[in-house]
Formats: C-alpha cells, structure tokens, sequence
C-alpha cells in the first residue's frame, strides 16, 4: 500500500466568526464546533479553549488528544468505522494538520483521566505541551451512565477533529512524505536479503477508559490480525482510555505512532518491514493465551526474522507483554520489547509484574512512579475538583500554595510505550 | 570559593610501594600528598576540588587485618573530615577492589561522608558493595585509569556538592539496583529500531532493563478441613466502605485498610466502592461483592462448607503499587491474621 502524507503546519489557533485555515492559522468558529460536539445528545454542554506552548495553562482531567486529518485521495475517511464510514484505508493521499491537537476533557470516571501542563516542569514529560491545543470540556447529561458519558465525550473529540481537518481539504501541504509497503510476495522478491520486521502493537483492552477501538471494533473482541503500517495515520486504530494517563496511547499518537515511522525510515535499507500485527490486552487468562499464541503464530507465517513490541498500560498487561516476547522468541524471532517502569517512588521496587529470560531487550520510557512537584499555574481549563484522586495523585497533592505533588503517572503520554518520547530510567 | 576536600584511598601497587611481595603493607595517612591516580583525579577536578590526604594499604592487610585496617582507616578519614571520599579505582584487582568497597561503604555509612569508588564489573567488589556506593564502571586493567577518572572526578565532584545523581547510564556507575529517570538523546521507538537491528545482526546491545530474579511464590498446600476453617478476605482490588474513608489512592497505594464486617451479608452499591483506579469500575461500584466475595462466604458459612468468614478483611490498590510497598502491607497484616487464629485466606485482584 502506497499512502502520500501531506503535512500542514499550524503556527497558531484563534477564535474567529468563520472556521478556515489561512497561511498556517486556524481560525476557528465556536459556534461551529460547539454545534459539531452538541450533535450528541449524551452531551449536555461544551466551552472551547485554547492552550498555546509556554502558557501557564493546566488542562485537566484529560481523556484524549487527536490530530486532525483529512483524507484527500483513495478509499475510505479519517477514522473509518467511527466517523467515516467502513472502508479499508491507508492509501491514496492524507493531510494532517502539525503541530495542533484537539484535546478532549471532562469529568467521567474522576481518577482515570490525566493532566496536560503547557509549561513549567509538566511540560518536559507530556509531549502535548509542544502542541497548539483545541481543549473541548464536555459536560454530560443529568443521570446519564460512565460508559454511555464516555463513548459521547469520545466521538465528539472525534467529530470536532474531523471537521478541522475538514478544512484543509483545499489547501497545499508545507511538505509531503511517501509511505509505501510491499505485499508479502513483492517483498520477498525485492528485498531478499533483508531481514523480515513486523512491528506488534498490544492495544490496551481491559475495560471503561482501558478501551482501544479498530476500525470501530473494540479491541477486547478482535484476535490478533494485520495491518499495513500505513492504516494507522488515517485514524484505522482511536483511544477509549486515559487511566494512569502516563502510559496509555491517545488517538495522536495511533495516527503518529513512533515505531511504524521509525521501522518506515529503515524500510528497504536495513530491514523489509512487512507489516503492522496488532493484538489486545484482555483481562481473562485464556483471552491472554490465545492472544499471545496467535500473536506468535502469525510471526512465524509471515516468516519474520525480528519484531518491536509495544506494550501500553502496566501490571495486568505486564502478563501480556512477557507472554508475547516469550512465545514470539520461542518461533525463533528476535524480540525487543517497549515498556515502562513502576519501581516506585524509591525507584527500588521490581519494575513489571512478570519478567522473564527471554526478554532480553527492553527499551524502557522510565519509572511512572517518579515523584514531581507541578507548580500552580495561573489557568486551569476543565477542573482540579478530582486532582487528588487521579491516578498517581493522593491525599496530600493538592498543597497549600496550589502545586501538586504528584508521581508521572498523571501526566498525559509521560511515559508512552510506543517510544513517543525521550524519558527513559536505569 | 573554598576548594572541595578530598581523602583518596589507594593500595600498595599504586602508591608504587611494591606489588604483591608489600601487599601486607599498613595503612598509612599522608597529608598534603597526593599519590599515584590522585594526580590524574586532580587534573580532572577542573581546579574546583584537592586531595587533601592520600590513604595507603597493602591489599592483604586490609583483608587479613579487616576490623583493624577498616577502624584505622576511618579514623585517618575522620580527622580529615573531607567533602567526599574516593577509593581507587581498583580495575580487575579482587582484594583491592574489595577494600574499597568496604572502606568506601564503611565511610559514608559510619562517618556519614559521601564516598566513591570504581572497579571492573567482574571484580569481586562490585557485586558486593554496588549498591551501597556508587561505583563507577571501569576496563579490566590499570590501561583504563584515563577513562576511569573522568567518570570519577565529576561524580566525586556532584556527591560533594549534594547535587542531585543522575542515572547510573549517565554518570557511568553500575546499575545498583534504584531505577533512575533520564532524557535519553533519541525517542524509544528509534532506540528500539537499533536494537533490534544489533539484535538482527547479531552485534551487541544493552537492554534497558534487565529482568530480575522474579520471585515467584508457590501456594500453599490445600486446606484439608474447610468446614472448621477460618477464612478471611484479602484484596487488591481497592474495596473499601463508601466514601473511602482511609484515602486509599486510586494508584501506587501508600497504606492498606483493615474493615469489619460483622454482620455485614452483602456488599451494596450504598455501603461499598472500589478506590482502585486501573480497572473498569462500574461494576465494582455496582456490587463490590464481585471483587470481594463477602455474599458467597456468608452463604457457604451458613451452610457449613467453611467454618467462619473472619471480621476483619485488608484491602489495599494493586494499581501501579511498588512491589516493595505491597510486601510491606503484607508482613504487617499477615501477622494480625495469624494472631487472630485465621486459617487460610482468599486473595482476589484485578
């Protein structure tokens, strides 16, 4: 599959009386995208802000970050399944809107959501203090379900996102970059002597804001099957979750993920990189059995020779991930495995909950549970109301003089296992 | 600005007294002098520090005399009263290496100085005392003495000015077992993409986490007379009374909660919630009986398959909670179920 990203940039965000984009600033109606968002009526009402790089601004508590995109050319639209309708994407010609986000907040479950600093210390660990924000808080309907308020809250970051990326359907991209995958015959045919990658990526699936839908398929009910890499940046795989924000993967960064760029990079050089093979992170034991085994599986039909796998979540998934290295070891193909660390505030603690020999490359994106004090800032937009309960908050972190005490854990995408960022531990 | 104050620690060979035939050499303070590797160490200091005494030991003195050499030793240092306090470095040489390490540990554990030292990783030392000092990583031989002091200079330098450590891949000590957060040059994706081609290409490549020797705990044997048992209920999955009155945090928990339910038959959505923040908890809060089976046992109390479902159950949050925080939670409410005759638990998580 052969997918042409078109890449505009987008220096700054204002509020204006009609939407459009206009030498790199989007302009943006209120009374729009309010309409776009209230089409739900789960949803009860929604105020817009927007939050730049370096401002002492605190967004909270954060669900999902997306990057709009507009599909141009080939099948199908952005977020297939969810907003466009079904079609395979992934090829023809995207746009994606750099350097912005739309970020999605609101109250739903209380301690699952995270934190976004847009300076300060915060803002080294989340990567979406470096983006122009769109923040939309949505407030639900009276009486309504956690998992009817979520899924509302949900498709409404998707549909907002949807329609600014609409708006640069017309326009030429500041640059544009070629993806291209062979089929499996086509590879063995050019590349032969290059070693066979795939890149597995475990999709968090343990329930209410631990969920991962394809395709608009929740990832609980998929069994592990293949992708071409390209799938990804027309929003084939979107976010349900955010608990322990630290580790989970936001929308922005399915669409971006690091490790298909990277693999893409070497792509013909160094390695034939065939495929994307994604699988889940059930909570039931034979659902983790059958999913390692068929990850594992599909490795050796492929014929590959080396794979990267990225976890996301910690502890339950923890199984999962040492189940998949061991298995997809045991067909004989190397393994690195991407993880992140609870070792404690101490940093002495054991830091996954299962471990074994065959896990013998590891790239770490650091210890969650490292403790960092986030001074006050001057505007919160969403609330503090729920920041002593988040996870990896406590009692005592809200402090007198308005900074939070709080571990990494709470910052969003502060500690991705995708790669996203540079933060590591030894 | 006052120059920092050093004590260097060195053994017979390279203060050039002799090698193995004055290994039984004593230990000997010399103020003001500086000997062997602490000239090297001091041109690395960028003028900001001094060796204001060098310390002497043959090697099998200080092993075959280890109280008296050690006390000796430490009240040489003492009267010094240095900054920080450097042994070394001993390279591949098994009884110095293990003297620094003992003295180096001796030092910032009893005279509460900060010290340093430096081996090979497979020197004997090192895997006895990395972890109560830093260490910093060295080649086999004497030949890594330049590359070994530009690591021990600065380090030296920052434990004496109580600047914050980074981790060990950045200041070149051994990994001594406390996971330390850094930026890394590269993104984790790229990081992984090298490894996996060293990997590929079978070429070498350092892990970022080694795994550990996982301690796996073997269950015990079944409990033989159920009917007369005393059973209590554990959780990690965060059920606590409405309202959470304990605070217990919805991740890396702090503390446990101990809860009677005498005469409590059945977990309500009104009396019980979860705090647990990592797992879906709408259907805990609807029944946290389904979590933490208090309605079951009280049924099977009732109808003799157990003898008695303990008052008392402890609960904690599994959630992104240390494992050393977890065992501690543990040691302390194990014995209260022992003291309170329980004869065998349930443990549920999530």
């Amino acid at each position: 599959m052969r997918l042409e990203m078109g890449h505009i940039y987008i220096k700054d965000i204002q509020f204006a009386s009609e939407s459009k984009i206009e030498d790199g600033i989007l302009y943006v109606s209120e009374e729009a995208v309010k309409a776009v968002a209230l089409e739900d009526e789960h949803i009860k009402s929604v105020s817009f802000d927007i939050a730049k790089p370096g401002e002492s601004v605190r967004i909270t508590p954060v669900k999902d970050v997306i990057e709009p995109r507009v599909k141009v050319e080939g099948r199908g639209g952005i977020f297939p399944g969810v907003i466009s309708k079904v079609d395979t994407v992934g090829e023809g010609k995207t746009y994606a809107l750099k350097g912005m986000a739309v970020v999605t907040a609101g109250k739903i479950v209380g301690f699952q959501e995270g934190i976004i600093d847009m300076t300060g210390p915060g803002a080294d660990y989340t990567p979406f203090s470096q983006t122009l924000n769109l923040v939309m808080v949505c407030e639900p309907i009276d009486g309504i379900k956690q998992h009817d308020y979520e899924k509302a809250v949900r498709f409404a970051g998707f549909r907002v996102a949807a329609y600014i990326g609409e708006l640069a359907r017309e326009l030429t991209p500041d640059e544009t970059k070629v993806y291209e995958t062979c089929t499996i015959k086509e590879g063995l045919e050019k590349y032969p002597n290059l070693p066979r990658v795939a890149y597995v990526q475990m999709l968090q699936s343990q329930g209410l804001l631990h969920d991962t839908y394809v395709y608009g398929v929740d990832a609980k009910k998929i069994v592990p099957t293949i992708l071409s890499p390209t799938e990804i940046m027309d929003g084939a795989i979107v976010s349900g979750n955010c608990v322990s924000a630290c580790d989970k993967n936001p929308t922005y960064v399915h669409e971006n993920n690091p490790v298909v760029h990277d693999l893409f990079e070497q792509h013909g050089k160094t390695i034939n990189f065939v495929c994307q093979i994604i699988t889940n992170e059930n909570v039931y034991l034979a659902d983790k059995q059958r999913s390692s085994d068929w990850t594992a599986k599909l490795c050796k039909m492929l014929d590959l020779d080396g794979v990267i796998v990225s976890q996301e979540g910690f502890g339950n998934p923890d199984t999962d991930l040492i189940m998949n290295c061991k298995k997809i070891e045991a067909e004989g193909v190397k393994t690195v495995i991407i993880t992140d660390e609870y070792a404690g505030r101490d940093g002495k603690s054991q830091s996954l909950a299962d471990a074994d020999a065959a896990a013998d490359a590891v790239v770490t994106g650091g210890n969650a549970n490292q403790v960092i004090i986030l001074p006050k800032l001057d505007k919160v937009i969403g609330t503090l109301d729920y920041v002593n309960k988040i996870a990896g908050a406590s009692e005592e972190t809200l402090r007198e003089d308005g900074s939070l005490e709080v571990e990494l854990q709470v910052l969003t995408g502060a500690t991705n296992e995708t790669g996203f960022n540079k933060l590591s531990a030894r | 600005m006052a120059k920092i104050k050093v004590v260097h620690y060195i053994n017979q060979f390279f203060a050039q007294i002799g090698g193995e035939e004055k290994a039984d050499y004593p230990a000997e303070l010399r103020v003001g002098e500086v000997v062997g590797p602490g000239v090297a160490l001091t041109q690395n200091f960028n003028d900001e520090a001094e060796i204001i005494a060098t310390i002497i030991c043959g090697d099998s003195y200080f092993n075959e005399n280890l109280e008296k050499a050690k006390a000796d030793i430490l009240a040489m240092v003492k009267e010094q009263n240095p900054d920080v306090f450097i042994a070394g470095p001993a390279f591949n040489a098994g009884r110095y290496g293990v003297a620094c390490g003992t003295i180096a540990a001796a030092v910032q554990e009893e005279l509460g100085i900060p010290a340093v030292t430096g081996m090979y990783v497979e020197n004997p030392g090192a895997d006895m005392f990395k972890n109560q000092v830093y260490m910093i990583s060295t080649k086999n031989s004497a030949a890594g003495m330049r590359d070994a002091v530009k690591k021990l200079a600065p380090l030296a330098l920052k434990l004496a000015k109580g600047e914050k450590i980074g981790a060990s891949a950045e200041e070149g000590y051994m990994p001594n077992g406390v996971r330390v957060n850094f930026f890394e040059k590269e993104r984790g994706s790229k990081r992984a993409v090298k490894m996996l081609l060293n990997k590929l290409n079978d070429k070498p490549f350092t892990t970022e986490y080694p795994m550990p020797d996982f301690d796996r705990v073997d269950p015990n044997p079944a409990v033989k007379d159920l009917a007369h048992a005393k059973i209590a209920l554990v959780t990690s999955g965060g059920i606590v009374p409405k309202g959470n009155p304990d605070h217990i945090e919805s991740s890396s928990a702090s503390h446990y909660g101990e809860y009677d339910i005498t005469g409590v038959m059945d977990l309500t959505e009104e009396t019980y919630e979860t705090a647990h923040g990592g797992y879906d908890p709408v259907y805990a809060n609807e029944d946290s009986d389904r979590v933490l089976p208090v309605d079951v046992l009280r049924d099977m109390e009732k109808e003799g398959v157990i003898g008695e479902l303990h008052h008392l159950f402890y609960t904690t949050v599994g959630n992104g909670t240390a494992v050393a925080s977890a065992k501690a939670f543990a040691a302390e409410f194990s014995q209260k179920l022992k003291a309170d005759g329980v004869d065998a638990v349930i443990l549920t998580s999530t």
